[in-house]
């Protein structure tokens, strides 16, 4: 049986139109294209690499910035490979802290391989049995309608969300190469000085 | 749910006091006094018995938030992040953990983030564990390899001092560096 999956293109701008303040952090490869279409703003913070690390420059970002809510958009192959940094998360217990797989069940970049979500592993079991505050798993972009008015709502902890999309590889929307500048824009974006 | 712990500090604060350090001990407090000036603000770590005192600290510490990883290279994207977010993140791990590390650092190198990484040395000197030999001996090459700039310090005053100006390298200079802690003076004491 096939299961319902949505667009990640219009599910992505949907978030990021109700984002209200929220700064957001991608993970590499698609995730990052995604939300770079939605529009590029000094206030994302978009990986090119360094697979695994963005749920955790998020939380860092978050316990930096208590008092703004922090949203990591990251895809399932990238937050595979930082598994443990659940359990990291729900132990450092940031209330600020949203983390959006966009659950494709598989490896996109790299030929559309399988991946482990497709094959029995849950991101929202596992972070339900990690402790964080509200998790859950949607397929419809209506779902992401009354998500966006969720994330509005304080949360007691961390929250992670999956979001089951169309496996597809969709015309890339390259956020700017240059680390360095898209860093020192983010830190301007915040009032800190950019070196 | 289970018993997560809410917004308190990690278990280490439950720790009661330890006696005052014998002469020659004194370092880990003033590494400790070091980062504080430097205006380090959150602290994340592996365990490793040469960090017991800065974990200990900090931990009791109300004005720095620390994270127990499970992975050294958490502490990497956690730093970037919180510099991002206008803070200032030192990571302590055992030199085991920098071959954990090596692609996360691609994230400070590229993007220029300030790094401030405090490394205790294993598979160098009196090692019981030859285990501990391999990434031991690769651990100065393999920063070195990805881009990091690597001090090391043998002895409790050269650390400290050396700590203090990496410290002001990083933040002011955004360098990534390590600070490697030599298993010889770690290995004068019983942890």
């Amino acid at each position: 049986m096939t299961l319902p999956t949505m667009d990640r293109r219009e599910a992505v701008k949907r978030l990021l139109d109700a984002r209200d303040g929220a700064l957001v952090v991608t993970g590499l490869g698609s995730p990052s294209y995604d939300v770079h279409a939605a529009g590029d703003r000094d206030d994302n913070y978009y990986l090119w690499g360094a697979m695994g690390g963005a749920a955790l420059v998020g939380l860092g970002l978050a316990q930096a910035q208590p008092e703004k809510r922090v949203m990591v958009i990251t895809g399932d192959g990238e937050q595979l490979m930082a598994f443990g940094s659940l359990a990291t998360i729900s132990v450092a217990r940031p209330t600020n802290l949203d983390l959006i797989i966009l659950d494709n069940q598989h490896f996109g970049e790299t030929g559309m391989q399988s991946s482990h979500t497709g094959r029995g592993i849950g991101f929202d079991k596992v972070a339900t049995a990690c402790g964080f505050s509200e998790v859950a798993e949607l397929r419809s972009l209506e779902e992401v309608e009354k998500l966006c008015e969720r994330l509005r709502r304080p949360a007691e902890g961390p929250r992670l969300f999956v979001l089951k999309i169309a496996a597809e590889n969709l015309p890339r929307s390259l956020p700017p190469r240059d680390a360095v500048a898209v860093k020192n824009r983010f830190r301007a974006h915040l009032g800190f000085a950019t070196c | 749910m289970t018993a997560i712990s809410q917004q308190v500090k990690h278990p280490e604060t439950a720790v009661s006091a330890v006696p005052p350090a014998a002469p020659g001990t004194e370092w880990p407090d003033q590494v400790y006094d070091v980062l504080k000036a430097a205006g380090i603000s959150q602290m994340s770590y592996v365990p490793d018995a040469g960090h017991t005192t800065l974990i200990r600290r900090f931990s009791a510490d109300p004005e720095v938030v620390t994270n127990v990883l499970t992975t050294e290279e958490e502490g990497i994207a956690i730093a970037a992040g919180s510099w991002l977010g206008g803070k200032r993140s030192v990571v302590l791990m055992q030199s085991s953990g920098v071959g954990n590390c090596i692609n996360m650092l691609s994230l400070p190198v590229q993007a220029r983030f300030p790094l401030l990484i405090l490394v205790t040395m294993r598979g160098e000197w009196a090692e019981f564990n030859p285990w501990q030999v391999p990434m031991g001996q690769a651990t100065e090459a393999s920063l070195k390899a990805i881009g990091l700039r690597v001090l090391r310090a043998e002895t409790g005053p050269d650390l400290v001092e050396t700590v203090a100006q990496a410290a002001s390298m990083a933040f002011d200079a955004d360098q990534q560096i390590a600070v490697l802690i030599g298993q010889r003076l770690l290995g004068k004491k019983k942890w």
